[in-house]
């Protein structure tokens, strides 16, 4: 029997897209590919920097408290207690902001001049340059700091711990607050029509059902602003005051690990000062890849199944 | 009549420049399961939320005319009060997916801040459930959360959390549209239950489904009310013309 149809093979187009979309398959494969190669590439020149101080200091660079180029002693001890510090005093000075932001652009004013005002003024915020941070935090912050110093009968540096934590803090609201907004307009209105007509008032239905809704959203957000913290380098370098030393407190001059990168790098000649710089590269590599692993896991285990 | 729990007294509601209803008069009697019936659009989900008054959320919207909630306006009632004696089900079911199965149940306690003690709770929690049927499936998993629950348990659930505030009267806004007809007769059964503890209005497009359950029903159409009585008697024999042609499929 002849079928008036034609053969499903006439004209035959399907070698070539079969072809096509193999090479579109394997071009995406290749691109996914060369970022692990590059984050393969960035810990191995890392590792291989380092090679001089992880032979000649071993692990008691983690925890040596002294950092003294002109006696070859380097321990890192100082840099982590301060980067870590740092980062989380801003997480902790910023975090009630970025959340009051974000409910207040993601519930009460979504639309609107106001609302689009002031979400643009927050992206701006992560716009500015560090160094300009870095000036404002040491023309302002600092005097400021200082006369709080002053008042509490501690020595009156200005510069420390809390000034770049007040800083980075600043720097990194636009990132937890525009995720945190995003989160939390995508909170189903059903859920939230639940709670209004059950007698909810506006802000029960904010603590009880969009924040517990949004957690780990919010968290997510929180977790990005933390990663910018920890590497953040120019804008502390201006006011952390570059000491060398362990901090005794959140008012104290104290250094971080990007910090001492920047400022000590160009400086330094010795073969093993060179390369306890390039561990301290490494170490702050490895804490931010530590905290965004962390992270990770929590927002998964906080996240709303629906 | 016997006492009527609710009265809708000449009310209109607007959105913005629009019309949604005009003129509404109704007396909804205690223990009764009323359906509310009429064609997409017709109104009749707005009716209901003008009763708690979910309808003024919404930017534009205006209403006149009075709704007596047990002989008080609720109108010059704080919305908050009349909310916590209204029960409502959504179209789509919608426990809370942060809270367990027993939580979702007191939702209501816990939302307006109202501390009861661990005694008083489980008393609400298992006759909340058991009211709508679903204490034998759930019993052993009330602290788990309530997302593994199927569409239908879902919202006998959401039926659970609105009657453990004990509410004057249950609104349901077409409860079953989201869920298949099994689920849908379990629900329809369990309304037929429930009007021995509560007063019911069942928002519905469904015409067999209002002749099942209800036993008044009033007929709404572009936002007008054409017609009110016992079920039996508008199903069977409507004194309206435009009843009788939404009946018999005609339109809608």
């Amino acid at each position: 029997m002849t079928s008036r149809r034609k053969s499903l093979n006439s004209g035959n187009p399907g070698a070539a897209l079969v072809a096509a979309e193999a090479a579109f398959t394997r071009g995406l494969y290749a691109v996914a590919i060369f970022v692990v190669v590059l984050l393969t590439a960035i810990l191995v020149t890392l590792l291989i920097g380092s090679r001089e101080s992880l032979g000649t200091i071993g692990l008691g660079f983690l925890y040596g408290k002294t950092w003294d180029p002109v006696s070859s002693e380097f321990g890192a001890l100082p840099f982590l207690v301060g980067t870590l510090l740092t980062s989380f005093l801003a997480l902790g000075i910023s975090l009630p902001f970025s959340i009051a932001i974000a409910v207040f652009l993601g519930e009460y004013f979504r639309e609107g001049a106001l609302s689009s005002f002031l979400r643009s003024a927050i992206d701006l915020l992560a716009g500015i340059p560090s160094v300009i941070y870095g000036f404002w935090g040491l023309f302002v912050l600092v005097p400021l700091v200082r006369s709080l110093q002053l008042k509490l009968g501690v020595p009156p540096f200005g510069v420390g711990i809390l000034t770049s934590s007040l800083v980075l803090s600043i720097m990194i609201v636009p990132y937890s607050a525009a995720l945190g907004r995003e989160v939390i307009q995508l909170v189903p209105s059903d859920l939230k029509e639940a709670a209004l007509s059950m007698g909810a008032t506006r802000s029960e239905v904010i603590w009880k059902v969009v924040l517990p809704y949004a957690r780990s959203g919010i968290f997510a957000g929180v977790l990005l602003s933390l990663g910018r913290a920890l590497g953040e380098t120019m804008a502390v370098t201006m006011v952390i005051g570059n000491s060398n030393f362990l901090p005794r407190g959140i008012f104290s001059p104290a250094n971080t690990m990007a910090s001492l990168i920047a400022n000590e790098f160009a400086e330094a000649t010795e073969p093993l000062y060179v390369s306890s710089l390039v561990e301290i590269g490494l170490l702050l590599f490895i804490v931010t890849t530590l905290v965004n692993i962390i992270g990770r896991q929590i927002i998964k285990r906080t996240a709303v199944e629906v | 009549m016997e006492s009527e729990v609710l009265k809708v007294e000449k009310f209109g509601a607007y959105f913005g420049d629009t019309q949604i209803l005009k003129y509404i008069n109704l007396s909804i009697p205690e223990n009764m399961v009323t359906a509310i019936m009429g064609p997409s659009g017709c109104g009749k989900t707005t009716l209901i939320r003008c009763v708690n008054r979910m309808h003024e959320l919404i930017t534009g919207a205006r209403v006149e005319g009075r709704i007596l909630l047990c002989g008080e306006d609720v109108y010059k009632t704080n919305p908050i009060l009349v909310r916590r004696k209204v029960g409502m089900v959504f179209q789509k079911p919608n426990p809370f997916p942060t809270m367990s199965i027993y939580d979702n149940v007191i939702a209501g306690y816990k939302l307006n801040g109202i501390r009861l003690g661990r005694g008083e709770l489980d008393r609400i929690v298992e006759e909340s459930l058991q009211r709508a049927a679903l204490w034998d499936e759930v019993k052993d998993s009330v602290h788990r959360k309530g997302t593994f629950l199927s569409g239908g348990q879902q919202q006998r659930l959401c039926i659970a959390r609105a009657l453990a505030m004990n509410p004057e009267v249950l609104l349901l806004d077409e409860p079953t549209s989201a869920l298949d007809p099994k689920a849908t007769s379990r629900i329809e059964e369990l309304i037929i239950e429930l009007k021995e503890y509560v007063t019911i209005v069942l928002v519905t497009h469904n015409i067999a489904q209002a002749a099942r359950v209800s036993d008044l029903t009033a007929f709404l159409y572009l936002g007008e009310l054409v017609e009110f009585g016992p079920s039996e008697k508008l199903f069977t024999v409507p004194e309206d013309k435009r009843t009788e042609e939404y009946l018999t499929g005609k339109f809608g």
